[in-house]
């Protein structure tokens, strides 16, 4: 299989910053351990991590056959084993059989709702080396933070068009975009909606329960992928680079008293059956440790960012986004899914109508630009974007293509309590 | 190089009666072929064995199973083969025999009961060695009757396994959740296995499973009734959901309700009355031993395609993939 190029070095480094670069970049033993907890990251008593990755390391999934999905799609409850077929290379003939039955659970959980959200980046700054993210802190972007005042300006345009339900992200930045920073943005957001996600670096449960004191009440983080030792070679730098500490984010955002976590591997980084196969295995023992909670799952395919246009999510074609979300949905029927605008238009459309159940609408993944996005006025301040994104339907739009899709689009049905 | 049991092995020159006790074999159970003939055993330390040779030994296994692949259940630290567990309520020394020698039961359910001044009979003088007993508290109406009971059942050398039955309703004898975790988690932490009979409630199972329970014995139906599954879909719920085993309670009146729990997942089945108030009990006891072993393997086997699901759609719903 052919690899992503992701290296790309500016002319605006140093000599010292691009000789430090080179060396991460090449000498494995310049790097970190990435399974050891840095200094001030708390550690919970779980055996998920552990539970995950056993799980994984025995999915062989050459292993199964067109008769175990056959059987897969026919039992009424889909066990760990009946995923495992769903998700193999096996099932891809049973594309459209699994669609099917996808919709059909899709409609029993969730009828024929679906939700639409927006993201609003605040900070782009980030103390991360994640060699295939726009905002990785060696890309030449123009970087930018919001301050309160700019925060709400964004906030206001944003309810303005509609949305009520919003998902703040920054970089990870713990001196740019520190916690106090993000509570009071999120502060903010309580006032102009009625739902506060955040995805943001993870942070210790102490932290997790300040920000929902201060009105966030669902944290979303990426593992990005599950195979820690793909991991170690993608996240050269930064707090980012410890893997297990990430992977309990979405527990210790639990302890912190969120109502709901979502989680995702960004397909196309490694093997992406493995990768969706981990992911759903996360949200499961989550679930079962944690029943009360709410969990959503997304599932990103890399995307082109600003400087390098080349990178795209190799053999993750939409097909086999299509397949793995119907696994999703057959294997977790009561899961929420989310389709972000790394996808085009027409998978959107397509993906609501068999296993999503939430859009985003009216993105950008730039900062303090929606003024100039939504209302066309100049805006020469802006912070750069993470990634270049396919779908850039707006509010209405997107709730107009819905409505005639034959869905119900629901702006929340949420109470903050 | 002796050819033995497929693999090429360097013992020429050796008695085959030396090559069997190096390697371990034990020697009553098993039969040697040797280039084809089979060898008496008092004819082992006779045979040289020479290169070439062709040896295969063989011994019995149960049903085709290798060892260590055998289907058991765990309570606690015991493990059982067994699937049936007889039920207290309706007791003679027929049935007790029958539940053992026909149903092959392991787990025997037992009543604590005030011992009368007059010389009784003694169920414990029944119940053959290697069986488990479960002294159960039935009697109990709440938390700290039924730890009183099961203390006293230690006492009498019934063992550390106790199955908790709190009821505060005399006419239908369902079991109080609520009073049943609470005693559940005294038990456990006094050092109990703990099996609790309860309403199969989620919420409730997810308590004891907290509270320290080794497994969780939902009911099918009111007990004695022989009404069957009429928690089917909540017994499922809890079958998918909890980690510990469920055994199924009370309220099972026919091998093919047996028959269906197992299938549907559950660990065990407990049943008395079925069997006890049956035409012919032996009979009947082996009538469930069957059905529960058929059940548990069509479990097992993952069981196959029963419908198709849903109608298609005359457009196909995954028409819009590109790439």
């Amino acid at each position: 299989m052919s690899e992503n190029q992701f290296f790309v070095d500016s002319d605006r480094l140093s000599d010292a910053a691009l000789e430090r670069k080179h060396l991460i970049e090449n000498d494995p033993s310049a790097r970190t351990n990435h399974m050891e907890y840095m200094e001030g990251m708390e550690r919970i008593s779980s055996d998920i991590l552990d539970k995950v990755l056993s799980a994984v390391g025995e999915y062989d999934y050459e292993n199964y056959t067109a008769n175990d999905v056959k059987r897969a799609l026919a039992t009424d409850t889909c066990n760990i084993e009946d995923f495992k077929a769903l998700l193999s290379p096996a099932a891809i003939p049973f594309l459209e059989e699994m669609a099917q039955r996808a919709k059909i659970e899709t409609s029993r959980h969730f009828g024929n709702t679906v939700y639409i959200f927006t993201p609003l980046y605040i900070a782009n700054y980030c103390e991360n080396y994640c060699i295939y993210c726009g905002f990785n802190c060696y890309n030449d972007i123009n970087r930018k933070k919001l301050n309160a005042e700019e925060i709400e300006h964004e906030m206001k345009i944003i309810a303005g068009s509609g949305i009520e339900e919003i998902l703040m992200l920054t970089g990870e930045s713990h001196s740019m975009s520190d916690i106090e920073y993000i509570g009071e943005a999120c502060k903010l957001a309580r006032k102009y909606f009625r739902n506060v996600g955040l995805e943001i670096y993870p942070v210790n449960s102490d932290d997790y329960k300040y920000l929902h004191e201060c009105g966030a009440d669902y944290v979303t983080v990426f593992q990005e992928t599950y195979d820690a030792d793909k991991y170690e070679t993608l996240h050269l730098m930064g707090h980012k680079r410890v893997f297990p500490y990430r992977f309990e984010a979405q527990e210790r955002a639990i302890i912190g008293g969120m109502r709901g976590v979502g989680l995702s591997a960004l397909l196309g980084l490694s093997d992406f059956r493995k990768d969706a196969f981990a992911t759903a295995m996360h949200a499961y023992y989550l679930q079962r440790k944690y029943p009360h909670v709410e969990y959503s799952l997304s599932c990103p395919r890399l995307r082109p960012i600003i400087n390098n246009d080349r990178i795209n999510p190799l053999d993750v074609h939409e097909k086999q986004l299509c397949q793995v979300l119907c696994a999703y949905r057959i294997f977790l029927p009561y899961i929420g899914i989310t389709v972000s605008s790394r996808e085009e238009k027409h998978f959107r459309d397509g993906i609501v109508k068999i296993a999503a159940t939430k859009v985003s609408a009216g993105v950008s993944t730039g900062i303090g630009d929606h003024e100039s996005k939504y209302e066309g006025k100049e805006n020469i301040d802006a912070g750069d974007e993470q990634f270049d994104i396919a779908d850039a339907r707006s509010f209405d739009e997107m709730y107009g293509d819905m409505s005639a899709e034959g869905l119900q689009p629901v702006l929340n049905d949420y109470v903050y309590v | 190089m002796v050819h033995i049991n497929g693999e090429d092995i360097a013992v020429a020159g050796k008695t085959l009666q030396a090559y069997l006790e190096e390697s371990d074999y034990p020697l009553e159970g098993i039969a040697v072929e040797y280039n084809e003939e089979i060898i008496p055993k008092n004819k082992y330390s006779e045979t040289v064995l020479k290169d070439g040779d062709v040896v295969e030994i063989v011994s019995f296994v149960g049903g085709g199973q290798q060892e260590g692949e055998k289907d058991t259940f765990k309570i606690g630290d015991r493990e059982f083969d067994s699937r049936f567990i007889l039920g207290s309520g309706k007791y003679s020394m027929e049935l007790i025999k029958a539940a053992v020698e026909n149903a092959g039961a392991q787990i025997i359910t037992l009543a604590v009961r005030r011992t009368n001044t007059k010389k009784n009979e003694n169920i414990l003088d029944y119940i053959p060695e290697g069986v488990t007993l479960l002294p159960n508290t039935s009697g109990a109406r709440d938390a700290k009757e039924a730890v009183r009971i099961a203390r006293m059942s230690r006492e009498l050398g019934c063992g550390d396994f106790v199955k908790i039955e709190i009821m505060k309703d005399s006419k239908y004898l369902l079991p109080d959740n609520v009073e049943t975790v609470k005693a559940t988690e005294m038990l456990a932490n006094e050092g109990f296995v703990v099996l609790p009979y309860m309403y199969p409630d989620l919420y409730s199972a997810r308590d004891l499973v907290n509270a320290g329970a080794a497994a969780v014995m939902p009911l099918a139906s009111p007990i004695g009734s022989n009404k069957g599954l009429a928690t089917k879909e909540f017994i499922q719920i809890l079958i998918d959901e909890i980690d510990l085993p469920v055994i199924v309670d009370a309220g099972i009146g026919k091998p093919s309700q047996a028959c269906e729990a197992m299938e549907m997942g559950a660990a065990a089945i407990m049943a008395n009355t079925a069997i006890a108030t049956a035409g012919n009990i032996p009979v009947m006891a082996g009538a469930f031993k069957a059905a529960i072993e058929a059940g548990r393997n069509a479990y097992l086997a993952g069981l196959g395609r029963v419908l198709e699901r849903g109608a298609s759609a005359s457009d196909p719903l995954t028409g819009f993939l590109r790439d």
